[in-house]
């Protein structure tokens, strides 16, 4: 068995990869892409396929990837790229999806424009204090 | 029995208006923050207590002229399946408010907390999928976004501070550690579950105009009392720097302008109240914490609110 901790840095693997492959990739294609020379995080061991396919299961449940059955093997693709993913979620920490902040705490929440020329006038201070 | 339902009465009332708006408007807040965030947690606790106590105790007045005794007594009435005499259609109405109010606010805070739990695990699943650690620090994400954000994901075990690569390249090295210290006293001291609590008694009683006062009131506290820690690792103008730099950089359109086209979505301007400047201004201008007097006064203050209702009822 493997323990949860493994199981999410695989999950993050398997994304990288699926995240900067042009083409759909089956479970073997992962499998041997991880143990390729040269990435920066690599596996300790050799991983079987089956637990490949555990990971990928994992990440379709949670709306990551998505499989094409009309092959076969079958084939995984990232549903959203890294960088719709990372926007979205700062969407979320900015504020701009209603009623998604309560689950975090921000260094700073938005400023009003009035607030905005008041920060302007201290930093401006700041500055010429500083020279 | 009515005399306790009065008197709690009027205590709801002066904890539901007058006074939380005196505290909204002093300034003296702002100068030791975790002294009013107790304050602010009474007048809630003890405010709600007595608005269900009061309508309960009115509520029991037929049923006998002690509370205990009362109690027993409505539940045999209500397995006889008779009311005394000298029940009136408003006790009966008293009686369903008290419990309606009770249950409701008791399931929205429940409901609250289950929802940014849930929230909070997918959030997290995602930071796992998109961050990478900080110089191998435990539990900090650094996360490849030009908008110079920072924030804490709270939560049992796996609790996280993150940065925006946008926010290292705007801050100096101290004034990175200015906001890393200032979000780990937000996690450490667990603020959410002070914001959690506010947040959702605002959701259940949204017509309340103290609730929303109360919630922002908080929210700024909380802000403020983060800050004061940081304050011990950075001097006051570098976190006032940072802080008035980051408001500075989340405007829609610097936002617009460093997401440079990537996302289709228009940044929009969220905020309705003031939250950052109250912070820089506290600490450009070196505030006094209260005296030790004050202090004092104040938690007499607070003892004597929380304190207020719990006896009325007991005694009644």
């Amino acid at each position: 068995m493997l323990r949860m901790a493994n199981l999410g840095v695989l999950e993050r693997l398997l994304m990288d990869v699926l995240w900067d492959s042009p083409t759909p990739l089956s479970a073997n294609d992962l499998k041997d892409s991880l143990m390729r020379p040269g990435l920066a995080t690599k596996p300790t061991k050799p991983l079987a396929t089956t637990t490949v396919l555990t990971v990928l299961s994992r990440l379709e449940t949670k709306g990551f990837v998505t499989r094409d059955r009309s092959v076969r093997p079958h084939t995984y693709t990232a549903v959203m790229t890294r960088a719709t993913h990372t926007a979205e979620l700062m969407h979320e920490v900015l504020g701009q999806v209603p009623d998604r902040q309560a689950a975090l705490v921000r260094f700073i929440g938005g400023v009003t424009p009035q607030e905005a020329d008041t920060l302007r006038q201290l930093l401006g201070v700041a500055t010429t204090d500083n020279l | 029995m009515i005399i306790s339902a009065a008197l709690l009465g009027v205590i709801a009332v002066i904890l539901a208006w007058p006074f939380p708006l005196v505290l909204a408007r002093s300034d003296w807040p702002a100068r030791s923050p975790d002294v009013a965030l107790v304050l602010w947690q009474t007048i809630a606790l003890s405010g709600g207590m007595s608005m269900i106590g009061s309508l309960l105790l009115y509520g029991l007045v037929p049923f006998g002229n002690a509370l205990p005794q009362s109690v027993i007594f409505l539940g045999d009435s209500l397995r006889s399946g008779t009311l005394p005499a000298d029940t009136r259609f408003t006790h009966v109405l008293a009686l369903g408010a008290a419990i309606l109010l009770s249950t409701h606010l008791l399931l929205n805070l429940f409901a609250t907390f289950v929802r940014a739990e849930r929230q909070r695990r997918r959030h997290y699943t995602l930071i796992a999928l998109l961050s990478d650690p900080l110089n191998g620090q435990p539990g900090m994400r650094v996360i490849d976004h030009p908008a110079p954000v920072a924030y804490c994901l709270p939560g049992a075990g796996h609790s996280a501070t993150v940065l925006s690569k946008g926010l290292l390249r705007l801050l100096d090295a101290d004034q990175v550690r200015a906001v890393i210290a200032h979000e780990r006293a937000h996690l450490v001291q667990q603020h959410h579950l002070v914001l959690l609590a506010f947040k959702s008694w605002h959701s259940a009683l949204p017509w309340f105009p103290i609730a929303n006062r109360a919630e922002n009131a908080v929210a700024l506290l909380v802000e403020m009392i983060a800050d004061d820690r940081a304050r011990r690792d950075v001097d006051d103008r570098t976190l006032a720097t940072a802080i008035a730099l980051v408001g500075l950089g989340q405007q829609p359109e610097v936002l617009a302008a460093a997401s440079d086209g990537e996302s289709d979505e228009p940044w929009i301007s969220s905020p309705e109240r003031a939250l950052v400047a109250p912070r820089v201004y506290r600490l450009m201008n070196q505030a006094l914490p209260l005296s030790r007097l004050a202090t004092m006064a104040v938690f007499v203050t607070a003892i004597a609110l929380a304190l207020a209702p719990a006896i009325v009822l007991l005694r009644a």
